[in-house]
């Protein structure tokens, strides 16, 4: 297996480490319906006495200090179909951000939802070298996981350890330290599309801003999301977006499966305008203003005045009632829904101890929602709003808010992730004296 | 019909604006426009504009213009110096220590700086100067007056009654009038010694100074090189009770070469070989018809 496969990720990571140590850094999420950026700034803490202080980061010491917000162009199912368009959005956002914080943003952390994630689960095993596992011999493990085969056109974008096993004693979070022989790690890989994740970086890049890391939209979803119980006993995450709907599950606080549907709340809003034949925009509002999933009695008498394309109020009205309304958004909920859970059912998302559902994203908002979804999904469902941040505001709070929130909260707190760790010397590649001295490094 | 609209303007800041925004961003480049730049070109014009209309040359050509129209007005003109009070020898001290060149300018003339070098001459205790409209520049100093001849290492001086230095002498008669003081350290207690020359005014023409022994006690001494060794503490009360005694029974006539009285509570005194032997010789007599 190539072993450079993850050089992407490294440059990511340094660039991270280097906009934290700045203290600023900007999250932008793209989606197939807006473009959210939001600037953190980070305070550092300094911890130890005397010379042997260092700067920490807690969590949750970030604020929120500029956030925009603009509709999204160019974008379609989570992925770009006009490199301009969505360049203008961006910088719309990115400008919009940086007014507002008053401060140039360099470093950026970009959230991904296209691309067809897929996950993979990979173990690998290696003895420990030296008794007590070192951060040497995590690096050791991860690299000698045996990827499978999953082709040329997709690339990682996540590679999460979430399980260690020490001589047969499994569910180890974090094994630094331990005494033991052999060192075994599950770990969980997520690959997308390479064409669709490099016209993003292209895009990023356009806008004169540097990547810092690409986060999937479920994994960032769900750690907005997702309390800790959840995360702890087990829930699946369902990101019903515009475009597309993420399915991410959690299990002891680590992401253990993530998958998308490329059908989202833009699709009930063409099933809007092409069943009552008005334009998208109008249809847009009717959804957001008058939407809903479950019909009563008084829906039949509600009667809601169509807007008309030619404007001539006096021969051209229409008037539908809201069960009419529902009438047509309904199936189309339903069938994301029987989508997710058919994904779920194939994730074997039934094994997990706890199967909490948490329903996010903007279409997550149509009342009824999480009726519906415990009707299909067989199991009690809640909407989660993301966590509250401090600094953001209270036009950003809502659930289609959870993936730029997310995103906050894991560069506030990262996980390990296979890049964090040092490559063994024997896999390193060609560069020999790079080699020579991290042979040097570790032996000595 | 429907109105003509114009298309929505698009919201999306152009390239080019973008990157000027987050250009202007930089606190750097922002500090470098907003400081750096008007500086820059303000010291650049006005770099050209003296090079180019030679305008430093005609600023300081009016510059002196004015200066001298107004300097030369006769009502500044400085024509005499006036020093009252004081004896004509110090009055011609003070018209060279001043140092200022006649006819001289009122407004050039620093008159702080003419105290202070008038204030500097050993007979002068204070002086005030001050620049008359009429053209009279006043001088008014008051003169240290001598009151002791101190006779030190390094030769005769007259001092004040602080003990300030006033003049130096080649000679003690020439100032016969004034008492003696003698020995180091003997100025910085002037007023003492006045004092106790004071207190043995029935003395007056018998005494020759007072000498300071040891930087710490006087001694009186008299002519017929009697010598009254007065205390470190309170040497007045030691001299007047020397005084009563003389008054009483005549003691400094008599045969006296020293009264020791550094101990108040065990004077002294010590007479001259031929009064001591004397003395044995009365005493043997008066023993002897004893015997």
């Amino acid at each position: 297996m190539n072993q450079q496969i993850y050089d992407l990720q490294r440059a990511m990571r340094a660039r991270r480490e280097a906009a934290l140590k700045r203290g600023v850094i900007a999250v932008l999420d793209i989606g197939t319906s807006k473009v959210v950026c939001l600037v953190l700034q980070f305070v550092p803490e300094e911890v130890g006495e005397g010379a042997e202080t260092r700067t920490v980061l807690r969590q949750g010491a970030f604020r929120v200090i500029g956030a925009a917000i603009t509709r999204s162009r160019g974008i379609s199912f989570g992925e770009i179909t006009s490199m301009d368009e969505c360049e203008r959005a961006v910088r719309t956002a990115v400008q919009g951000a940086q007014k507002m914080a008053n401060l140039r943003l360099d470093h950026v952390l970009v959230s991904f939802s296209g691309g067809k994630p897929r996950s993979y689960g990979v173990t690998g095993e290696v003895a420990v070298a030296n008794g007590a596992v070192a951060e040497t011999d995590i690096g050791h493990v991860l690299a000698a996981c045996d990827y499978p085969d999953y082709g040329d056109d997709r690339d990682p974008i996540h590679a999460m350890p979430v399980n260690f096993c020490l001589d047969q004693r499994s569910g180890l979070t974090n094994p630094r330290g331990q005494i033991g022989n052999q060192l075994e790690v599950d770990m969980h890989l997520v690959t997308v599309g390479s064409t669709p994740m490099r016209n993003i970086l292209h895009c990023i890049r356009r806008c004169d801003l540097e990547l810092a890391g690409l986060i999937s939209t479920p994994y960032a979803s769900a750690l907005a999301s997702l309390v800790e119980d959840e995360q702890e006993l087990g829930a699946a995450c369902i990101d019903i977006g515009a475009g597309i709907s993420g399915i991410s599950l959690f299990v002891r606080k680590q992401m253990i499966y993530t998958d998308s549907i490329r059908m989202g709340g833009s699709h009930i809003t063409s099933d809007i305008s092409q069943g009552l034949q008005i334009s998208m925009q109008d249809a847009e509002r009717l959804k957001t203003m008058h939407g809903g999933l479950i019909a009563t009695g008084i829906d039949d008498r509600d009667m809601i005045e169509l807007p008309s394309a030619l404007g001539d109020w006096d021969h051209n009205r229409r008037q539908i009632s809201r069960s009419e309304l529902i009438g047509v958004m309904r199936p189309r909920v339903e069938e994301i829904l029987e989508g997710v859970r058919a994904r779920l059912d194939a994730s074997g998302f039934e094994h997990l101890p706890s199967q909490q559902i948490v329903l996010t994203g903007g279409t997550a908002q149509i009342p009824g929602m999480d009726t519906v979804a415990s009707h299909i999904l067989g199991r009690q469902c809640r909407i989660g709003k993301p966590l509250r941040v401090q600094g953001l505001p209270q036009s950003a709070s809502g659930t289609a808010f959870s993936a730029p929130v997310g995103l906050a909260i894991h560069v506030s707190e990262p996980h390990d992730e296979c890049w964090d760790f040092e490559l063994p010397a024997d896999r390193q590649g060609a560069r020999k004296v790079v080699r020579a001295l991290r042979w040097f490094k570790e032996n000595w | 019909m429907r109105p003509v609209k114009n298309r929505r303007r698009d919201p999306a800041p152009s390239r080019l604006r973008y990157r000027a925004t987050r250009l202007w961003l930089r606190p750097g480049f922002r500090r470098l426009v907003n400081v750096g730049v008007p500086m820059i070109a303000g010291l650049a014009a006005s770099w050209t504009l003296m090079a180019e209309f030679d305008l430093a040359g005609s600023v300081s050509r009016i510059w002196n213009d004015t200066r001298a129209a107004i300097v030369e007005r006769p009502q500044f003109v400085i024509s005499s110096m006036d020093i009252p009070g004081v004896s004509e020898d110090l009055a011609e001290q003070i018209r060279v220590a001043a140092f200022v060149r006649l006819p001289a300018n009122s407004l050039e003339v620093d008159v702080n700086q003419v105290r202070e070098r008038v204030e500097s001459l050993d007979a002068v205790e204070r002086a005030s100067v001050r620049a008359h409209a009429n053209g009279v520049l006043e001088i008014r100093a008051i003169e240290r007056l001598p009151v002791v001849v101190w006779r030190s290492m390094t030769g005769l001086q007259l001092l004040d009654h602080n003990g300030v230095r006033v003049a130096e002498v080649d000679s003690r008669l020439r100032r016969p009038d004034l008492p003696l003081i003698a020995g180091a350290g003997a100025a910085a207690h002037v007023p003492q010694a006045l004092r106790l020359l004071d207190g043995a005014q029935p003395l007056h023409d018998r005494i020759r100074g007072l000498v300071r022994v040891g930087e710490r006690r006087w001694d009186l001494v008299l002519d017929r090189d009697q010598i009254i060794q007065l205390p470190e503490e309170d040497p007045l009360s030691a001299l007047r009770r020397v005084m009563a005694l003389h008054a009483a029974e005549d003691l400094l006539d008599r045969d006296v070469v020293a009264i020791d009285l550094r101990n108040p509570e065990r004077p002294m005194l010590r007479l001259s070989e031929f009064a001591e032997s004397e003395l044995v010789r009365l005493r043997m007599i008066a023993l002897g018809e004893d015997a």
